[in-house]
């Protein structure tokens, strides 16, 4: 028997590789890709709870997560391809129209 | 031959991660998101959660990272372009820092609870899918229509967002 504190490491090292990922990289694309390891990492956990404390309803719960995550890919890559049509970048850091 | 298995997906679900954030190819990144995605699949099953790991298979890696794949595509990147921020050597030794901190705490945590009513044994006479139909039908039925608008918004938006700037649009003092 796998403890739960296994998949919640295992979780949390996921989660933080998509943080790192939406830090460090400057190709938007790649900062939704990481997004969607962040959503995975927390995927992990719900189905994790789910199983150790026997209640379904954390698999409820994936399910809305990745109706989020489809929505989300869904807008984001077209605001992507109506920005590049726009700017003929992806690069975050050249993308500064709304900075002050 | 469990404990085997969790090792497996989770040293691969890590390394494609790592390999996520790491690569330089865009197209690359896109693979390897979809080994992890896999592995994330694996270790659903591994949580008898068997109808989470097919939707996971079938909407992610089918739906969501093909969808990437295309615009990685239809974007044709350059390969010269400058991939890392400048200063990211900091930002992972920072965020590696707080990464040891949370493993310290989750390691000394047990994590234990109240048990629910959905055990294996309970889970597994009715099946899985039905078990999380008679839940997401009854207690979570709000939340459920608020996601089947969500998504339509999301629908509405995405195709207004991606639509061709037809000719007259374009000769407006818009741009």
């Amino acid at each position: 028997m796998i403890p739960l504190s296994y998949y919640m490491i295992l979780s949390a090292i996921v989660f933080v590789t998509g943080v790192v990922g939406v830090l460090i990289r400057r190709n938007i694309i790649m900062l939704l890709l990481s997004i969607e390891l962040m959503l995975n990492a927390t995927n992990i956990n719900f189905v994790a709870f789910s199983y150790y404390l026997g209640n379904i309803a954390g698999q409820v719960f994936v399910f809305f997560a990745l109706t989020v995550a489809a929505a989300e890919v869904a807008v984001g890559l077209a605001i992507i391809i109506a920005l590049y049509r726009g700017k003929a970048t992806v690069n975050v850091a050249e993308l500064n129209l709304m900075k002050w | 031959m469990v404990p085997i298995f969790f090792a497996y997906f989770a040293l691969v679900s890590i390394v494609a991660g790592l390999l996520t954030v790491s690569l330089r190819n865009p197209v690359h990144c896109g693979i390897a998101l979809l080994a992890l995605l896999g592995h994330v699949a694996g270790l659903f099953v591994l949580l008898h959660a068997e109808f989470v790991a097919v939707v996971q298979i079938i909407i992610y890696a089918g739906a969501i990272l093909i969808l990437y794949l295309f615009v990685l595509m239809l974007l044709n990147l350059k390969t010269e372009e400058r991939y890392f921020h400048r200063r990211h050597a900091w930002y992972i030794t920072g965020v590696g820092a707080l990464t040891v901190e949370l493993l310290m705490v989750l390691l000394a945590s047990r994590f234990s609870g109240a048990k629910g009513p959905a055990t294996v044994a309970a889970v597994e006479e009715i099946g899985n899918s039905t078990a999380i139909g008679i839940l997401m039908f009854s207690d979570y039925l709000l939340p459920f229509e608020i996601v089947g608008v969500f998504l339509l918004g999301a629908i509405v938006g995405a195709i207004v967002l991606a639509k061709t700037p037809s000719p007259a649009d374009l000769s407006g003092d818009e741009r």
